[in-house]
């Protein structure tokens, strides 16, 4: 297809050829205004030049059977009145040079009475434009043939010709110029449309999967339609893709429930330390894997939500604390205490309160797990031009980490490779962060051991 | 003019006619250059002690060009050019038809600069005729003859004036014969296109004998002694000129109309030396300039502004219809109802 190896800019392309058109039309226009004047300007010499021989003409007469003539004032002077060209005159009667210059060419045939004969021609070193008029005279009853020849010089009529040249060139130069201009204009508000469509999908988050509905020009209607198709299935597979990961994580985690409950139905009945002991590993790794699928739900769940993000007001604080008290039996579990530094005051806030849950669950999750028993872990809302939301624990820290990539999908730190974990965690977090306009902060405590991962928020 | 010739008391050689060039030359005078090698050759009508201040102020100015002045009449300064094609350098005449004749007819090199820019429209043909001076004719009368009489403002009151008083003008009225002189071809044949008076005129004149002319300085010194009562057509810058040494005549400058003759330059095309004659027609276009120069010449120097100052004067416009009274027929004609005019009394 031509369009596809065609890399030129349509604007370029557009300009190009419109200027080419204004460039035909210019030439076409200088031609054309040359030649009608350059005619004009002709026929006004021939005109003037038959009307001084016609003059001449009429002031031949015949007296005691001679023919004579008496060289009328104007039909020179005319001549001299629009050029200051050199002119030339004879008057041939009978075949002989009655007067005037006899060097100047007659014409070939005696000239029909009414019929100006019009001829170029070299006369003593210069181009002249000739007329030779005819006139029939009757002297002493004979009808005598006497032939006028007019001529003149043309260097007026080149003067005036170049003139006009010169003017139909500035004009044809102004108007190509003029035209090139405008097309520059047009090509310009030609391609508005596309530019504006352009810009509208440029400013498209990255998630963005909606339906283009700029206004748009019919031309553009196929390409928009054919966009728009696109992008509807691409968010069909990615919906589809999303909804069998959350139904594949929910279907392995109903068995999984069912399997821990067996286990601790038959750990309750055996006695066997070693057995007890094999039998508490055993839950902890269903426990493992079901906090896995619960978090690829989780994951499912807030890029669907961050899609269609439902915002409402609600108070920070409140929604911490929530989340707090929610894992404070897994905490419990390690005998590790929750340490709350929280405003009492209300802390508002626009966005999706369950998304934020979802990340401050993470967050917490994992201080709890990376955390030793008997320990305590600190969380702090500061407020300042940012709502920063920290947890602090007395963990291993991030050691020498590149903390950086911890975000990725399934990344996981070479710190905690003998902990089971999803790498999806700190995902969702971020996940969660960026869909408010915040980001996360993950850093290694400055005093004392552990780490501190931060959800920095805007303030409204 | 062959009055050029009757004022000149100078070193003039009247060369004999067996000298190399056919046509008849009235005089001639030799200007060397003090360095250089160039010598301008110059053919003019005009006289050489009206036109030496120019040749020498030009001299002052172009100290390298030598200048050799030759003068004829018109007639015979046509021939040597047109006929016989003498090199000169630079053709001066008062004769506006033959110099038009010999720019059409392709005899005169085209030449421009700042100074011929700056010339009137009407003062230049072409770029090949240059108009340096513009003479009036004029009427000139004896005052003692129009003691306690109003004299003539227009034609017409001449023509009246005229029939009126038939006793006290018959013989006494001075004019161009035009069958010899070249100025007084041009004024009558322009006057015959200005107005029909002038062939009533030329009538009253024929019937009161009018004593015909060759010159303007012939008829002012009769006007002067007394022997015409008036003078019709005289070249104005002569009679201006000979006004202090004649004090009983004046200068009349008719109110219908008055035909202002221009005196013209051009370069021939075979001129050996076109640039220095280049140089020469630079200083006769800037004439005005000078008054100094004009002064000593006493030749009226073209200026836009001297038109202005009287509207009834016309100057002979340059240009092709000059060439209609050049034609045999035409000329033929005319000559002939001059003459049958001006003759009809065997004097
Ligand atoms: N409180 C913490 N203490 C030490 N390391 C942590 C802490 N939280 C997160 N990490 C590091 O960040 C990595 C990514 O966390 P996460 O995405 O939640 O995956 P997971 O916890 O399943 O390994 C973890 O593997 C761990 O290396
Ligand atoms: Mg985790």
């Amino acid at each position: 297809m031509r369009a596809m190896l065609g890399k030129g800019s349509i604007r370029r392309r557009l300009v190009v050829q419109l200027s080419l058109i204004a460039a035909v039309l210019s030439l076409a226009f200088f031609l054309i205004v040359r030649a009608v004047a350059g005619q004009a300007a002709s026929d006004t010499q021939d005109n003037i030049l038959a009307a001084s021989a016609t003059s001449i003409a009429d002031a031949i007469y015949s007296e005691r059977g001679r023919i004579s003539l008496e060289l009328p004032y104007s039909a020179l002077s005319m001549l001299g009145s629009i050029s200051q060209d050199r002119v030339f005159y004879r008057v041939i009667v009978d075949g002989e040079t009655l007067t005037g210059y006899d060097d100047l060419p007659a014409p070939a045939h005696f000239p029909k009475p009414s019929e100006p004969v019009f001829s170029t021609l070299d006369f003593r070193g210069e181009e002249v434009r000739s007329v030779a008029v005819g006139r029939t005279v009757s002297s002493g009853g004979q009808a005598i043939r006497a032939a006028i020849v007019v001529a003149q010089t043309r260097s007026g009529l080149a003067a005036i010709t170049s003139k006009i040249s010169a003017t139909s060139v500035a004009v044809g130069i102004g108007l190509f110029l003029f035209a090139t201009l405008l097309s520059l204009l047009a090509a310009q508000s030609a391609l508005l449309p596309l530019n504006r469509m352009t810009q509208s999908i440029k400013r498209r988050g990255p998630h963005d999967l909606r339906p283009v509905r700029t206004e748009i020009p019919g031309e553009l209607l196929p390409l928009v339609a054919a966009l728009n198709n696109f992008m509807a299935r691409l968010r069909a597979a990615l919906a589809q893709s999303e909804e069998l990961v959350a139904e594949a994580a929910h279907r392995v985690r109903t068995p999984l429930a069912v399997v821990r409950t067996q286990a601790e139905v038959a750990l309750r009945r055996l006695d066997k330390p070693e057995d007890r002991q094999a039998l508490r590993e055993m839950i902890r790794a269903v426990d493992e894997s079901s906090r896995s699928a619960g978090q690829l739900l989780d994951h499912a769940m807030v890029t669907f939500r961050t899609d269609h993000l439902q915002e409402t007001r609600f108070d920070l604080g409140e929604v911490t604390r929530e989340t707090c008290a929610h894992l404070q039996p897994t905490a419990g579990l390690k005998d590790i205490a929750l340490v709350l530094d929280i405003p009492e005051r209300p802390l508002p806030f626009v966005g999706d309160p369950i998304l934020l849950q979802s990340a401050l669950r993470n967050i917490l999750d994992n201080a709890i797990k990376y955390s030793p028993a008997d320990s305590e872990i600190t969380v702090t809302i500061t407020v300042d031009r940012h709502y920063e939301i920290s947890f602090r624990d007395q963990g291993r820290g991030f050691g020498d980490v590149n903390t950086g990539g911890l975000t990725k999908r399934f990344a996981r730190g070479g710190n905690v490779a003998d902990v089971v974990g999803s790498g999806l965690g700190l995902t969702i977090v971020d996940v969660v962060a960026r869909a408010h306009k915040g980001r996360v902060k993950i850093r290694t405590n400055t005093e004392g051991p552990g780490a501190c991962v931060s959800l920095v928020l805007p303030l409204h | 003019m062959r009055f050029a010739c009757l004022a000149t008391a100078l070193t003039v050689w009247i060369l004999s006619l067996g000298a190399a060039t056919a046509f008849e030359i009235e005089g001639e005078r030799h200007y060397p250059a003090p360095e250089g090698a160039v010598t301008l050759r110059i053919i003019s009508t005009a006289d050489i002690n009206v036109f030496e201040p120019i040749i020498l102020e030009f001299q002052r100015q172009n100290p390298g060009v030598g200048i050799d002045y030759v003068i004829a009449s018109s007639t015979e300064l046509m021939r040597a050019i047109y006929e016989e094609q003498e090199p000169f350098d630079l053709a001066i005449s008062s004769a506006m038809d033959l110099q038009t004749k010999l720019a059409n007819d392709g005899f005169a090199l085209a030449y421009s600069s700042f100074a011929t820019e700056a010339l009137p429209d009407w003062a230049k043909w072409r770029n090949q005729i240059f108009a340096f001076t513009q003479e009036p004719a004029v009427l000139v009368i004896s005052e003692a003859d129009f003691a306690g009489m109003e004299p003539p403002k227009t034609r017409e009151e001449l023509i009246s004036l005229l029939r009126e008083n038939p006793d006290r003008f018959a013989g006494r009225i001075g004019t161009y014969d035009v069958r010899i002189s070249g100025a007084g071809y041009l004024f009558a044949t322009q006057d015959s296109r200005n107005s029909d008076s002038y062939w009533r005129l030329t009538e009253v004149m024929g019937r009161l004998h009018a004593r015909l002319y060759g010159g303007s300085g012939d008829m002012i010194r009769d006007v002067a002694s007394g022997r015409l009562a008036l003078a019709y057509n005289v070249v104005g810058s002569y009679a201006m000129s000979r006004l202090p040494d004649y004090p009983g005549i004046r200068i009349i400058l008719f109110e219908d109309y008055v035909n202002v003759m221009l005196r013209t330059v051009l370069v021939p095309v075979n001129a050996p030396h076109p640039s220095e004659a280049g140089l020469m027609v630079d200083s006769l276009a800037t004439l005005d300039s000078r008054p100094a120069l004009t002064e000593r010449t006493s030749l009226p120097p073209v200026k836009a502004s001297g038109l202005q100052e009287n509207s009834a004067a016309r100057p002979i416009r340059l240009g092709p219809g000059l060439l209609v009274f050049l034609d045999r027929l035409k000329k033929q004609s005319f000559l002939q109802n001059w003459t049958s005019s001006m003759e009809q009394f065997v004097r």
